[in-house]
């Protein structure tokens, strides 16, 4: 992989306070237009997106009609919705009846949707402009977004950095502000790790709270959407845009998705913040420590009471996760046989259709796809299915009780989002050690408990500054609660350090 | 840590099997790179074993959340030209496929 001859290291970090809330705001208040601020940005994304490699697909067409009704629908005086002014990207698993839904992979390289994703429906029905489809990990199946079929995505903090993944391509763009805001999935940390990566903010609501209709399914007991922002008060705008229940996907939750800054941040003297020990251990970077420590002390000198708490499962968490997923993934995978869509193997004289299955899917598949398929495959098998499979539910409903029992104790669980900051591109080549990176944050997609990810800081590694992210969990169903402590986290670490808090 | 029942040593041959069971066609080295990163994790996921799961109900689904029924009323559906479209091959109204049947129907 070559260093590319652009340097976008200089991309301008950007101002927290500018926010997709703000720039709606300015549209609405005259002081610019959609389309004005698309074309912006279509700028931008020609000078930036060759060396960063976000975007798949610009949806430049169809994005300039919406903006363009959007500054009609306003001049005439109607409310085209929440996000009328806003531009929004989607992580290329979320389908689109425009351009193409690829997942980054060869198997759906020319693959175009004939229906909307639910949330994609949802947003546009908002005033959202939909500015394009962001690479990811194969299939969602990466932390670092190297497996994308078009080439590895790079972090605007450092050009030889990943940006994380498996959403590294939403994160990216979002951190290089060629997008207000973007969507990704998160079946084990995918929106999260990223956001912490490229500075953002990165919301995984409850297991259920958004319908994953039209999202390419991975693991489906584990799968969430949810936004990666510039600030905790874009994610929450976007999750009450996005939640609740819907008729095309049976697992979403009918409660009801309350506006969850309606009360503004919380007052952290009557908060009881947990601190994970298994988070705080030596794995973490010593920049990751230190930033850490910095927000815990900010806290506990605003009056929160800081608990120590013990989740001993934390590297169980790991394991079940790589059992669990893989299992899933290797039936909702099964779908890709070349017959009714997607890519489908050269006919060779004489082959049958067994045949035609393996070949399709030995070609259309990356390597990280296929191991993954196998492990499931094999974990799913007579003989094993109880050893593993089975074994995976039962210390899932472990790591949920002890979550559970946490929460008797704390309001709310703090600690990093992933123990070190950005790494090289190439530099994780071993599964296992990729698979680390989301020892602190696939817990909550095992339990399916909502958790943040909010810039904490910047670190100091080889000579480039690079972000961090602060981690925080509650109960199910509490996305008010965490969005609210996340909102007084974030105005806490900007405080304390103005330039490095936003990314 | 772990007891030797349940340390998996998966052959070439299981691996083989597993390719197979998965529609994957992969040659002997594949085959055998295949085996080495399934040892590696299942090495991994070895600590699974250590933990007392002794009448712990299985938990599919995170909040044991279950799915909503709906009722059995016919919906709208997509156009059958629109699905044919993404067909990779199709022959009229049919999507093409290579003969599954051997010669005499075997």
């Amino acid at each position: 992989m070559t260093t590319p001859s652009t340097d976008v290291t200089s991309t301008p970090c950007f101002d927290p306070g500018d926010d997709l809330t703000a720039r709606v705001q300015s549209v609405r208040d005259g002081d610019t237009t959609t389309s004005l601020r698309l074309e912006s940005m279509l700028t931008a994304i020609d000078t930036v997106n060759p060396s960063l490699n976000a975007y798949h697909e610009i949806l430049s067409d169809s994005a300039r009609v919406t903006a363009n009704s959007i500054d009609t629908r306003l001049a005439a005086g109607e409310d085209p919705g929440p996000l009328a002014g806003s531009v929004i990207a989607l992580k290329d698993n979320l389908c689109t009846t425009e351009g193409y839904t690829t997942c980054s992979s060869r198997m759906l390289e020319n693959y175009r949707s004939p229906f909307d994703a639910t949330v994609v429906t949802r947003l546009l029905n908002a005033g959202a402009t939909l500015i394009g489809k962001t690479n990811m990990d194969e299939f969602a199946m990466g932390s670092s977004s190297e497996t994308c079929a078009w080439g590895p995505v790079r972090n605007p903090h450092g050009i030889n950095r990943v940006p994380g993944g498996s959403s590294g391509g939403s994160a990216a763009a979002v951190s290089a502000g060629i997008t207000d805001a973007a969507l990704g999935s998160d079946t084990g940390g995918s929106i999260r790790q990223p956001a912490a990566f490229c500075g953002c903010v990165a919301f995984k609501p409850t297991y259920g709270r958004i319908s994953r209709y039209g999202l390419v399914a991975f693991g489906s007991s584990l799968d969430q959407i949810g936004p990666i922002a510039r600030s905790v008060r874009d994610a929450a705008m976007i999750y009450e845009v996005l939640g609740g229940i819907d008729p095309h996907d049976a697992t979403t939750s009918d409660l009801a998705v309350e506006p969850p800054l309606a009360d503004g941040p919380i007052d952290p003297s009557s908060l009881r913040v947990g601190i994970p020990r298994e988070h705080c251990t030596d794995r973490n970077h010593p920049g990751v420590t230190a930033n850490l420590q910095r927000i815990i002390e900010s806290l506990r000198a605003a009056g929160a009471t800081i608990v120590d708490i013990d989740l001993p499962l934390t590297d169980h968490g790991i394991s079940t996760y790589y059992v669990i997923a893989p299992a899933e993934a290797s039936s909702n995978l099964s779908r890709y046989d070349g017959i009714r869509y997607g890519y489908r193997a050269d006919p060779r004289p004489g082959e049958g259709l067994e045949e035609l299955y393996a070949r399709t899917r030995t070609e259309g598949f990356g390597p990280e796809v296929r191991r993954r398929i196998m492990l499931g495959t094999y974990v799913l098998s007579a003989g094993y299915y109880d050893a593993y499979y089975k074994r995976s539910l039962q210390v899932r409903r472990l790591i949920k009780q002890e979550f559970d029992s946490a929460f008797q104790k704390c309001d709310v669980l703090l600690g990093p989002t992933s123990p070190c900051p950005a790494f090289r591109i190439g530099a994780e080549l071993d599964p296992i050690s990729m698979y680390l990176n989301d020892v602190y944050t696939v817990n909550a997609n095992i339990a399916g408990i909502p958790a943040i990810s909010v810039p904490g800081g910047m670190i100091d590694e080889d000579g480039e500054s690079l972000p961090m992210g602060l981690h925080l969990q509650t109960p199910a169903y509490c996305e008010t609660t965490l969005l609210r402590i996340a909102s007084t986290v974030e105005s806490m670490v900007r405080q304390a350090d103005p330039i490095a808090a936003g990314a | 840590m772990t007891s030797s029942n349940s340390k998996p040593q998966p052959t070439l041959e299981d691996v083989a099997k597993v390719a197979s069971l998965s529609r994957l066609a992969l040659d002997d080295a594949a085959l055998d790179s295949a085996r080495v990163d399934l040892l590696a994790i299942l090495e991994h996921v070895a600590n699974l074993q250590t933990l007392d799961v002794e009448g712990v109900e299985p938990m599919p689904r995170p909040q044991d959340t279950v799915n909503r029924l709906a009722e059995d009323e016919p919906g709208p559906t997509l156009d059958r030209d629109v699905l044919l479209a993404m067909a990779p091959k199709t022959e009229g109204h049919f999507i093409a496929v290579p003969k599954v049947l051997g010669e005499g129907g075997a």
